[in-house]
């Protein structure tokens, strides 16, 4: 069972954010990681090429230098080939990122392509199924289990306050959600096997794209801004419990106007 | 014929509370695009509601299941028979699965989970919360049409009016869906869902123990509100992570969120800072929760969450 999974690297998400010229996070001294939910798509690859006892799992990330680092991070953990497309990611939109991975995709041996549900950071949600729809595959989104039949695959899809059961025809692209496995740690042998394997790297023109299309301002960032601090609250003593209680229910009342 | 093109959801023969919203804003940003609201459901039952809600003309792409790739041959048809400046779909499951497909196809760009949105000089303006509501991008997306989700509970519902909407049909071809729905799923307890509710009552570690919900969902239940959770609540088996607010979560902007027993971590912030009023529970004055509390009560939750659970089936009586 081969796939490719692609992993974006992504401030930590304890990370104080700082704005630099208004549009972009300062990435100076902010520590970088795997995406959280990329991490659920990665398991997942690796469980599966486990279980049908070989074939590869490709990482695909497509970032500055800094993110071969989540590459290295992914084979340590158990993939097997790893794909660097170099170039500012932060400065193309979801669309221009969802091309690159597309074309980086297309010459890797595959029958799945994961994704995290969403980017953290961009908070998106939108690469995975962009990318579906570039290679024509049909796709499953926000996926909590995962089982693979004779050319299909069979996923519970989390919605609100349910789940679907999907049966997808293979190639297809899932998304990962929490709750589709435990992600490992990486062990001594990978971190070793991490340091000899040559990451493939590639530039947006290798891959036979136009870079002002990837580029291109479909969606164009205005401004970047720190939510507004909030005033007014406001902290009472709850040592009396149903004065407490009376406090509350007259704030539900009167300022939240709910009840 | 310019405009904007709404993608609307019902349940149960009524519109979802987000498809509301979406009508309502999107008929507001037709007064700036000039030319007409439409809408395009799988449902025609919704017709008239939406029509209620300032749409004049309501496509219909009958089908039972959501199937992803049907409906993106069907809305592509719908956009260009309406030709659209806008196209919004409210951040359901289904419109967060559809609206990046139909994108790609159009090679249009998306401004997804937007909060706050406006049309001027030709271009769609758009908020988001980025970086898990650790701040706000402010983004125009140019191009036609301009395709945003928009997050539940940010815009307000409007009232309905008196008018109607013309249905006009597309041909679903389901045979061609490489996806099948075998069945859904609904977990027995079937609590409110999180996304769509009103008031949320969330409780944390604080609350020591699994049978200790008890305290939250009395609460939940007094005052007609959705059940949250923490992470370290769901990690350790006490509730089910449908109910997880949080970064890896749900996120939430009900009108009232009430934390209890929940420190306030910033990825359990991520999932609800974006609340209207945010009351706080905690035992421990310098709990980080209290920073962004509207109203913050200094106690142990053991003995305040049981009397207002008291005062509020008072009040309602
Ligand atoms: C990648 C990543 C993603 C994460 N995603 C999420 C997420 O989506 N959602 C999420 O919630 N967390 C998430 N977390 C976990 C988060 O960092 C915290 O660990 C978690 O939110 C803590 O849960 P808590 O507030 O219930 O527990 P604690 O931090 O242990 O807080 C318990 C609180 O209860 C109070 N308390 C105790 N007894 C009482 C009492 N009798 N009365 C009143 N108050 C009392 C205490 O003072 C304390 O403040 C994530 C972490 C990581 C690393
Ligand atoms: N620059 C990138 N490189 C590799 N994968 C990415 C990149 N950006 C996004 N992704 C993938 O797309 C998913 C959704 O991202 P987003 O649409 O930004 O929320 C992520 O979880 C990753 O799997």
């Amino acid at each position: 069972m081969n796939s490719v999974v692609c992993i974006a690297h992504v401030p930590d998400t304890e990370t104080r954010i700082k704005i630099a010229g208004g549009r972009k996070v300062e990435e100076a001294g902010v520590k970088f990681i795997m995406s959280p939910y990329d991490e659920y798509a990665l398991e997942e690859a690796i469980r599966l090429k486990e279980k049908s006892g070989g074939g590869d799992v490709t990482v695909v990330t497509f970032g500055p230098e800094r993110a071969q680092q989540v590459l290295r991070e992914a084979i340590a953990r158990g993939a097997t080939k790893a794909v660097h497309v170099k170039g500012e990611a932060g400065d193309a939109d979801a669309l221009g990122i969802a091309k690159v991975l597309a074309a980086a995709i297309r010459s890797q041996p595959h029958e799945i392509v994961f994704f995290g549900k969403q980017g953290v950071g961009t908070d998106n949600g939108l690469v995975g199924p962009m990318v579906a729809e570039l290679l024509g595959y049909p796709q499953v989104n926000v996926v909590t289990h995962l089982e693979i039949g004779e050319g299909k695959l069979t996923a519970h899809r989390e919605i609100e306050g349910a789940e679907e059961i999907i049966e997808a025809q293979l190639p297809a692209v899932v998304t990962a959600q929490k709750g589709l496995n435990e992600p490992r740690f990486a062990s001594l042998k990978g971190i070793m096997a991490a340091k000899k394997v040559t990451v493939d790297a590639k530039s947006i023109a290798d891959l036979g794209l136009d870079e002002a299309d990837i580029f291109s301002k479909r969606v164009v960032m205005v401004s970047l801004e720190l939510p507004p601090e909030k005033s007014g609250g406001r902290k009472i003593d709850g040592a009396d419990a149903s004065a407490a209680a009376q406090e509350i229910l007259k704030y539900i009342r009167d300022e939240a106007k709910a009840l | 014929m310019p405009g904007v093109l709404v993608f609307i959801e019902s349940k149960e023969g009524k519109l979802k509370k987000v498809s509301r919203e979406v009508l309502s804003i999107g008929r507001k940003l037709t007064e700036a695009t000039g030319g007409e609201l439409t809408a395009f459901s799988t449902d025609a039952s919704s017709a008239a509601e939406a029509g209620r809600l300032g749409a004049a003309r309501v496509f219909v792409a009958a089908t039972d299941a959501y199937l992803t790739e049907p409906l993106t041959a069907a809305l592509v048809e719908a956009i260009g028979q309406a030709q659209p400046d806008v196209l919004l779909f409210g951040g359901t499951s289904n419109g967060r699965d559809l609206a990046p497909r139909v994108a790609a196809r159009l090679d249009a760009g998306v401004a997804s989970d937007v909060d706050r949105l406006e049309w001027a000089d030709g271009k769609l303006k758009a908020r988001r919360p980025v970086y898990s509501g650790k701040a706000f991008a402010t983004v125009e997306v140019t191009g036609k049409p301009a395709i945003a989700t928009t997050r539940p509970n940010a815009f307000p519902a409007e009232s309905p009016g008196d008018g109607t909407a013309e249905v006009v049909n597309i041909a679903v071809d389901a045979g061609s869906s490489r996806t099948k729905l075998i069945e859904t799923r609904v977990p027995e307890t079937s609590e409110m869902p999180l996304v769509e509710a009103d008031i949320i009552v969330s409780g944390g570690r604080g609350l020591k123990e699994a049978q200790n919900f008890s305290y939250i969902r009395d609460l939940a239940n007094a005052i007609g509100g959705a059940v949250g959770a923490s992470r370290a609540t769901v990690d350790a088996g006490w509730i089910d992570h449908q109910n997880q607010v949080g970064q890896t979560g749900r996120v939430v902007s009900p009108n009232v969120y009430i934390a209890a027993g929940v420190s306030g971590a910033i990825q359990h912030l991520a999932g609800m800072s974006s609340s209207k009023h945010i009351i706080a529970i905690n035992k421990d004055p310098e709990a980080p929760i209290f920073r962004i509390a509207d109203l913050g009560v200094v106690g142990d939750l053991f003995q305040i969450l049981p009397a207002l659970t008291e005062e509020v089936k008072k009040a309602k009586h």
